[in-house]
């Protein structure tokens, strides 16, 4: 581990990289031992997307000796407001390999590991324990904690980071003496509650921001020098441009870092966080609300049904696509409710389908006898009905 | 007080990022926010009125379920209080 390797048995630095890394290496705290650690360091990035991309840029660049990335993505149009790894050029590739061009075209010295897989229980502990470092950039709660309890159990300092619309969190998690995911946040929220980027939306450059913090903390961890955020939760508010801290503590009932723990094996996430796999036709029914394929709807206005679509976006979205449906926004809804006949069957979309199922479930409770969720609300639409249409 | 708002549920805080609160504790605070914002209550306590366990307030910038007086730390008027989220975005 490169953490805690006797200086003496650090890989020597050569005549090119001592000069490759001159402006590190004339830094006190680096000099020539410093840049010999981040040589022998193993930094695994889960993800390479928004937090990944800039991570393991300055990662590579910074000399890190090998960098693995855990990735089974491809690249999406969409992606390319923040995840400055990839370009336009590589659309519909395999992010992993993507990224991999664009490390080793900036440091061809880097041993690059690309491991083109999902996260899981079966295979993290597998891939994390050849590395001293993780660095996690993924977007879903499941694999938050996931993420957290390999790293505890195989005792590797997490350097988490986190972002939503134009908020960031970061910190250090599962170092020897530090808290862990978990002692801050002991259950995630229920499934819904909180949107992701793709549905919330997430300013381009906070990756970045955050991305970056994450590399300076993985790049100190490895260093041994500075004040990490271990025991420290760093809030970045990008709108107003303020970074507060809060103090993190190692809860002494946190089931896997706690003393009388009782998580000592990866368990099943998706279960924890209330979520089950997707099936892979469309559920008939998810909580009560009844899915409509959006192929259904099509067949149903074409037969000329009069029929009560509500369509529950912002005005925006509305602008860029839309189906012809009553536009009320979700917030808008519980105040609108006389607008919506209650005769008459309630048809929900949205841009996914996972705002429109809180609403039609929000309805059903208001006692609307008949509401329907447009299952992949219009992108869905796009996909499978006009491919004409502007997706966002 | 000043209560501030995470990102995720400012929607049932009428949007806003910050809130203005009198109250003597912790408690009385949150009361008081979700007094104010119906909506809010929902997302913060569970049908018990108990906090839910994914909500983490912050007093200042201590963690309230590590103060000796937890919820019922008294506050004055200069106290921040921040809940923190859970927000998981970063990949996609």
């Amino acid at each position: 581990m490169a953490i805690g390797i006797a200086p003496a048995a650090l890989p020597e630095l050569t005549t090119n990289e001592l000069a490759r890394y001159s402006r590190h290496i004339i830094l006190p705290e680096v000099g020539t031992e410093g840049q010999r650690r981040l040589k022998a360091a193993r930094v695994l990035c889960v993800g390479t997307g928004g937090l990944g991309a800039p991570l393991a840029f300055y990662l590579a660049a910074a000399g890190i000796g090998t960098l693995g990335l855990v990735d089974f993505d491809v690249v999406d149009e969409s992606n390319l407001q923040r995840q400055i790894i990839h370009s336009t050029a590589d659309v519909g590739r395999k992010k992993i390999d993507s990224a991999a061009d664009k490390l080793l075209a900036l440091n061809p010295a880097l041993n690059l590991v690309k491991h083109h897989t999902i996260l899981t229980s079966a295979n993290a502990l597998d891939i994390l324990k050849d590395y001293d470092i993780v660095a996690d950039g993924t977007d879903n709660f499941p694999t938050r904690y996931l993420v957290n309890d390999a790293c505890v159990l195989l005792g590797k300092p997490n350097a988490y980071g986190s972002i939503f619309r134009f908020e960031g969190q970061a910190s250090v998690f599962a170092t020897e003496q530090g808290p862990c995911y978990r002692c801050l946040y002991p259950e995630p929220p229920p499934p819904g509650l909180v949107p992701s980027c793709a549905e919330g939306g997430v300013l381009g450059i906070l990756p970045g921001l955050v991305g970056i913090i994450q590399a300076t903390e993985v790049i100190k961890l490895i260093l041994g020098k500075g004040e990490t955020l271990a025991g420290r939760l760093l809030l970045v508010d990008s709108l107003n441009m303020r970074f507060r801290e809060l103090k993190l503590r190692k809860s002494p009932e946190c089931p896997v870092c706690g003393p009388n723990r009782t998580i000592t094996t990866l368990i099943d996430y998706q279960q924890f966080c209330g979520l089950t796999p997707e099936p892979a036709q469309p559920a008939a029914e998810k909580n009560g609300i009844p899915q409509i394929s959006v192929r259904e709807l099509k067949q149903r206005i074409d037969a000329g049904e009069s029929l009560q679509i509500i369509d529950v976006r912002e005005p925006f979205e509305y602008d860029i696509a839309n189906i012809g449906a009553k536009l009320i926004p979700q917030n808008d809804v519980p105040n609108r409710l006389i607008e919506i006949d209650r005769e008459c069957e309630v048809i929900v979309h949205c841009k996914a389908g996972g705002r429109s199922q809180k609403i039609a479930e929000y309805l059903k409770q208001a006692g609307y006898p008949r509401v329907v969720n447009v299952a992949g609300g219009i992108l869905a639409w796009a996909d499978q009905i006009d491919s004409a249409m502007k997706k966002y | 007080m000043k209560i501030f708002i995470p990102t995720p549920p400012r929607p049932f805080a009428g949007g806003l990022d910050t809130v203005e609160a009198t109250a003597a504790t912790v408690a009385g605070a949150l009361t008081a926010l979700t007094a104010a914002h119906a909506d809010l209550r929902k997302h913060l306590f569970t049908p018990e009125e108990k906090l839910r366990a994914f909500v983490n307030p912050y007093l200042s910038y201590e963690d309230v379920r590590y103060l000796p007086e937890e919820e019922a730390t008294a506050v004055t008027e200069k106290d921040t209080l921040t809940v923190i989220p859970s927000i998981a975005g970063g990949l996609a």
